[in-house]
């Protein structure tokens, strides 16, 4: 798949401000006034710069609004629900806790399941998308979920259960990453059962049906960079998870570099999230590909 | 809303036969030329005339080659449009609305005005049927040519998708796949006609008849042939002192 920028953009941030979103509406970190409103701030600010984000990648961004309406079959739609059905919720809750100085408990639980059910929609876009073997797995909405609450968690500064977020999103990282190179090939799909004509011999792709490219080999069939995916891989997931973990886990004097050591940490999750959120795009093969003898 | 219906009345399709097809595309540029002038927006073309010329198509040929573990390689072309599948998975996944499958006649198609080019549809088909036009902004796919084949303006003989009128080599059939006494129903059963991908569980309502198989080229072709054959396998004669002598020349032997 083409790894569009838009799109990278929106589910890196959008799944971390939402990640504090959750975070934030179970209480956590329990702040008030001004602190509360840098907390807001930040969590409004990835997840809608996420959203607006992700507008950029339509033909027609004008007609946004109608993507609202088809919640009983698209999970696309769903999507877009949830999101501002969260940001709404969470506002109301923020205000309370940055101007009345309280906390409107039941509304921040239903504002934190909101936002994580924002990521399971926004990973379920993905999943149901046969046609991507490597998209088509549980571990692909485990993967987005663990990956909102590590990022939410290391943002909130839940120093309890950061570390076994982190360590846990890591794993489902490394089993996706095992699991999707063989997707593909389990899915049973290719150019003969594409063509129908398997059952006679080997199949060839012998001329493709133009001499230019089009719209289904630019977005579908993305070469550049899978070479370098072992790399990616590995800067993914040291700057992701075990940098971050380092850096939350060493023990250090004083308020100043215990905040600095916890900013370090999150700009490395979100460096190597996004490094991630990268190669899972760059490295999805679309079955239209088989038709150009291509992957 | 982007619900698939239960069932549709008549289940219009086309049938493709890979075995009459000669890869000549004159399906595509007439499939281009009708849905450029007619159903919504034109399928634009980027850079046409320079050097990296590409643009919206609905119909493409494909050519693949079949070898088979002994006998001859076969080269099969392969006509790809919009298989207005039964369980259209563009459908359900598009979030506006614009994506639908008419009940009437299963046709499967795009409303321009609420499409917001997403892509999204275009992702979900595993047959790259749905191709996204750049002027547009806006999905683009086969209509089965609606505005064709119930057009009282056209002859009756018209009225037929713009890629099986067109087609010169009789390799496309237009009619209802649904009703098994129509002529393409009768023709898939005949023929073997067989559904793209059907792991995918997209139900395609296009069947594609399978290529028959090739002669084969036996060692001997006619009772004649061996007294035709060569009679020497080593030159004789003049002809075989030309040989010798020539080997002796500077240069040696080939």
């Amino acid at each position: 798949m083409h790894p569009a920028p838009s799109v990278i953009i929106f589910t890196t941030l959008s799944g971390l401000g939402f990640g504090l979103l959750f975070f934030l509406g179970l209480g956590q970190p329990a702040v008030t006034g001004k602190v509360a409103f840098v907390f807001y701030a930040i969590a409004f600010g990835l997840a809608c710069g996420g959203l607006l984000a992700s507008t950029f990648h339509l033909g027609r961004p004008e007609r946004a609004w109608r993507a609202f309406t088809q919640w009983k079959t698209s999970w696309l739609s769903r999507e877009g629900v949830c999101a501002v059905g969260a940001l709404i919720v969470m506002g109301l809750y923020a205000l309370g806790a940055v101007f009345m100085d309280s906390y409107w408990t039941l509304l921040g639980w239903i504002g934190a399941a909101l936002s994580l059910a924002t990521v399971f929609t926004t990973s379920m876009i993905y999943t149901q998308l046969k046609t991507i073997p490597r998209w088509n797995m549980e571990l692909t909405p485990a993967m987005f979920l663990s990956f909102s609450l590590a990022g939410g968690a290391l943002l909130a500064g839940a120093e309890t259960v950061a570390p076994w977020l982190l360590a846990a999103a890591g794993a489902v990282q490394l089993a996706y990453w095992a699991k999707g190179d063989r997707a593909l090939e389990n899915s049973g799909t290719n150019l003969g059962t594409a063509t129908g004509l398997g059952d006679r011999g080997a199949v060839r792709a012998f001329e493709p049906p133009h001499t230019g490219s089009n719209y289904l080999l630019r977005e579908f069939v993305h070469v550049v960079g899978r070479k370098h995916a072992q790399k990616l891989r590995m800067i993914a997931f040291v700057l992701g998870f075990a940098l971050p973990l380092l850096l939350i886990l060493t023990p250090v004097q004083g308020v100043v570099i215990k905040h600095v050591f916890a900013a370090l940490a999150v700009l490395s999750h979100l460096a190597g999230i996004a490094t991630s959120r990268w190669l899972f795009f760059a490295q999805a093969e679309h079955v239209v590909g088989l038709y150009y003898g291509k992957r | 809303m982007t619900e698939l219906p239960n069932s549709t009345d008549r289940k219009m399709g086309l049938v493709i036969d890979l075995d009459t097809c000669v890869g000549c595309h004159a399906c595509v540029i007439s499939c281009k030329g009708w849905n450029t002038e007619n159903y919504g927006a034109p399928l634009s073309d980027q850079n046409p005339y320079g050097g990296d010329p590409s643009g919206t198509f609905l119909n493409r040929v494909h050519s693949y080659e079949v070898q088979p573990a002994d006998g001859h390689a076969q080269l099969i072309h392969f006509p790809k449009s919009c298989l207005h599948c039964e369980d259209a998975p563009c459908v359900t996944v598009c979030p506006t609305g614009a994506s639908y499958k008419r009940a009437e006649d299963g046709i499967v198609l795009v409303n321009e005005d609420h499409c917001i080019g997403c892509g999204l549809c275009a992702w979900s088909c595993p047959y790259g049927a749905r191709e996204l036009d750049v002027a547009e902004g806006v999905m683009k796919k086969c209509t089965l040519c609606v505005d064709r084949i119930y057009n009282e303006n056209l002859p009756e003989v018209d009225r037929i998708p713009s890629c099986v009128r067109t087609c010169p080599a009789g390799a496309r059939h237009f009619g209802d796949l649904g009703d098994p006494d129509s002529d393409v129903s009768k023709l898939v059963a005949e023929r073997g006609g067989m559904d793209l991908m059907p792991e995918m569980g997209t139900k395609p309502v296009n069947k594609y008849l399978p290529p028959r198989p090739k002669d084969q080229i036996e060692e001997q072709i006619d009772i004649l042939a061996p007294l035709l054959a060569p009679v020497a396998e080593e030159p004789q004669g003049f002809m075989g002192w030309l040989d010798k002598a020539l080997d002796k020349l500077p240069g040696g032997a080939n």
